[in-house]
């Protein structure tokens, strides 16, 4: 059986779900034989997170992929202004991108807050209501210099009647390998195609910089290097796969945040930790591209979460676009039909010279 | 594990008001590139929307496409497609004039969009790559099978139609050219739309139909302007039934998609799309009044051509707006989402 870079909807592979829905095995569904080895993937787990970005050098590295800008723009030193996340996005450059995202909230807790140490010892609180708490609070205040500035931006003084709390999410963002990858779809020449892992890999010397996959990814990975032509991703470090090797993000992860292994081994362990968070009280956890009947028929590489998706920059219901391919065919056959028709019509009904 | 973490609920915001806030004084250059550095407050006042996204930065990447080429591309395919059939139907019904200039139309066109095409690609070398395989999952990998044959059935035609060899030839190539032309013309509705370009993708079944109008509205409007006003009368009919569809599938995309309509109305490509509709309701007006002069042909086929160009270009500008702004991604799967979670209140949790 020959592999092919069609997709699974015309090997006729998979006759049940052939542009979207769970596939129970993608990579023989792409033509591979029986033997082939277990899908793999990562398991990203922000909770555990801590913003090394070990991953994203290990991966330049490994990749020798060149040097950008919070905007993709190669070769340029810029800091993006808005965080202590500097490389912005995922794109050609970057194939991994550690998301920096620090929140705040009100809090208004019947008790002395339990987050941070300073609170307890400026007596503060929901009720400022003794006067000896708000003179005391007062005088703090005026002990700093600029203290209004500082109350208004600075969380950690924020003692404003309701008391706030601070947390950092960060979150390693990768290419998904999605089950129905549209990039992989829509890829006119076959340079994208699905590895024996179940990966998804552009190869760079078939490439020819259509860049039609850079509009057909729903997570907004592929992307083109301008001055080269063509596009670039993760290869879940294809060629250290092939040796044997975990991806060089996954080894030098020193969290375990980022978990390389077999796909359905990492998602019995993602269920096993949400289970445990949700246990300790993160109501907020949730796996994302965990689900295989999702619209791109479950990721490769999935998280676990801490606030909603679009928080850290991803689609909170991303679809694969060919699932809607069939119905634009059909539209284009029949508007090509309407072409024909108007013309005859056109011609018919008027006087020859 | 902080109290942050654990503690139960929501309530998180954003700590800072403002990368978004910072940036907007920032320089142009990052503007232009960024494009999606507009803060909440901002979005807020254009629309009454609320979402998150990460520091007001696109989700889904802007389609390095070029501009003019592609909207050229576009353009050309279509106005090529419509006349080569219309060419091939005035050939076998004996109006030699019109099947000549829709001939010429049909080749130089096609010529012209293969260049276009090739010149998009970020290795233009490597063109040939498109012919190794064909999928049927890829708009682009079928339409270089439309516009491989056309091209060369087209372009022959027209160029035997000018030295005035092999005269059954050309009839043949005319006629495998007419084949093609349809396809050609609508394909390129599905090329955009079957992409993650929120305002592209929303009008996924109109695209080919918007595209197939404006097709026939050019390549009518092209040939009545080079025909004798005496047989011209199919480019006529065909020019004026082409400008109403455009302008009805055009309503539809810009009117039935909620938010993911409303890149069609602001700005730079509201702008062109005003000028497309006006265009092309002034040349099928023009063409219906005076179409039979050679004056009125003139005028009206250029507006209908016009009309045809700023349509592609305006519906090409609006998905790229459509990227730059994470609220086109968010807000139409928030509501996916939250509609789904009605339909059947357990689902699992994402």
């Amino acid at each position: 059986m020959t592999i092919s870079s069609a997709s699974a909807a015309f090997t006729g592979n998979d006759p049940g779900n052939r542009l979207y829905g769970p596939v129970p095995d993608v990579t023989g569904q792409s033509g591979y034989e029986a033997d082939h080895p277990k899908r793999v993937g990562f398991f990203t787990d922000t909770s555990v997170c801590i913003g090394c970005k070990a991953c994203e050098v290990a991966c330049k590295e490994w990749n020798t992929l060149p040097m950008d800008d919070s905007h993709g723009v190669r070769d340029v030193i810029g800091m993006s202004g808005m965080s202590y996340d500097n490389t912005g996005q995922l794109g050609a450059n970057s194939w991994r991108h550690v998301a920096f995202i620090e929140q705040s909230r009100a809090v208004d807790l019947p008790m002395p807050t339990f987050g941070r140490p300073g609170d307890d010892r400026q007596g503060s609180g929901p009720s400022p209501a003794g006067a000896g708490d708000s003179v005391s609070l007062a005088n703090a205040q005026q002990s700093v210099l600029n203290a209004e500035a500082l109350s208004e931006f600075d969380p950690q003084t924020g003692q404003t009647g309701a008391d706030k709390q601070i947390r950092w999410l960060m979150s390693s963002d990768v290419c998904k390998h999605c089950t129905h990858a549209g990039c992989l779809d829509v890829c006119p020449t076959g340079a994208l195609f699905r590895t024996e892992y179940g990966t998804v890999v552009v190869q760079d010397d078939i490439c020819n910089g259509c860049g039609y996959c850079v509009a057909a990814c729903p997570y907004g990975v592929i992307d083109q290097r301008k001055d080269d032509g063509r596009v670039f991703k993760c290869t879940m470090c294809y060629d250290r796969l092939t040796d044997g090797l975990q991806p060089a993000c996954a080894t030098a992860c020193p969290t375990q945040s980022i978990q390389f292994g077999d796909l359905d081994e990492l998602q019995e362990r993602a269920d096993a930790r949400l289970v445990t968070l949700k246990a300790q009280g993160v109501e907020t956890a949730r796996l994302y591209g965990r689900d295989e009947d999702d619209g791109v028929g479950g990721d490769g590489a999935f998280f676990l979460l801490l606030d909603e998706p679009e928080v850290y920059g991803l689609p909170p219901d991303p679809i694969v676009t060919t699932r809607d391919l069939p119905a634009m065919w059909k539209a284009a056959g029949k508007a090509a039909a309407m072409m024909v028709g108007v013309a005859v019509a056109a011609i018919a009904g008027s006087r020859r010279r | 594990m902080t109290g942050g973490i654990t503690s139960p609920g929501s309530g998180w915001r954003q700590a800072d008001s403002g990368p978004a806030t910072q940036r907007r004084g920032g320089g142009g250059k990052k503007r232009r590139r960024g494009g999606g550095w507009r803060g909440r407050g901002e979005v807020a006042m254009v629309e009454d929307v609320e979402f998150t996204s990460y520091y007001g930065r696109q989700i889904v990447k802007t389609p390095v496409w070029k501009s003019p080429d592609v909207p050229l591309y576009l353009f050309l395919g279509g106005a090529a497609g419509s006349s080569a059939i219309l060419a091939a139907l005035a050939d076998v019904t004996d109006r030699p004039a019109l099947t000549r200039v829709g001939r010429l139309t049909a080749g130089g066109g096609s010529i012209l969009s293969v260049v276009f095409l090739i010149h998009d690609l970020g290795r233009p070398e490597r063109f040939l790559h498109m012919l190794r395989v064909l999928k049927v999952t890829s708009p682009l990998s079928v339409g270089t099978y439309i516009l491989a044959p056309f091209s060369a059935a087209a372009g022959a035609t027209a160029a035997v139609e000018l030295l005035g060899w092999f005269p059954r030839l050309k009839r043949f190539g005319g006629v495998v050219a007419a084949l093609f032309g349809g396809p050609l013309a609508t394909y390129t509705g599905v090329l955009l739309a079957n992409t993650a370009v929120p305002s592209w993708h929303a009008a996924h079944t109109q695209l080919p139909f918007v595209f197939g109008g404006s097709a026939m509205a050019a390549g009518g409007g092209i040939t009545m302007m080079f025909t004798p006003v005496a047989e011209a009368g199919p480019a006529r009919k065909m020019a004026i039934t082409g400008a109403v569809v455009e302008l009805a599938a055009m309503h539809k995309v810009e009117n039935d998609h909620g938010i993911e309509s409303e890149p069609y109305h602001e700005g730079r490509p509201g702008k062109l799309m005003q000028a497309a509709k006006t265009c092309t309701a002034a040349g099928a007006g023009l063409t219906a009044i005076a179409g039979r002069t050679r004056l009125g042909a003139v005028a009206s086929g250029t507006l209908l051509a016009a009309g045809s160009l700023l349509t592609r270009f305006g519906v090409f500008e609006a998905g790229i707006a459509s990227t730059k702004d994470p609220k086109y991604v968010v807000v139409p799967q928030r509501e996916r989402l939250a509609a789904r979670e009605n339909e059947h209140a357990s689902t699992i949790t994402r």
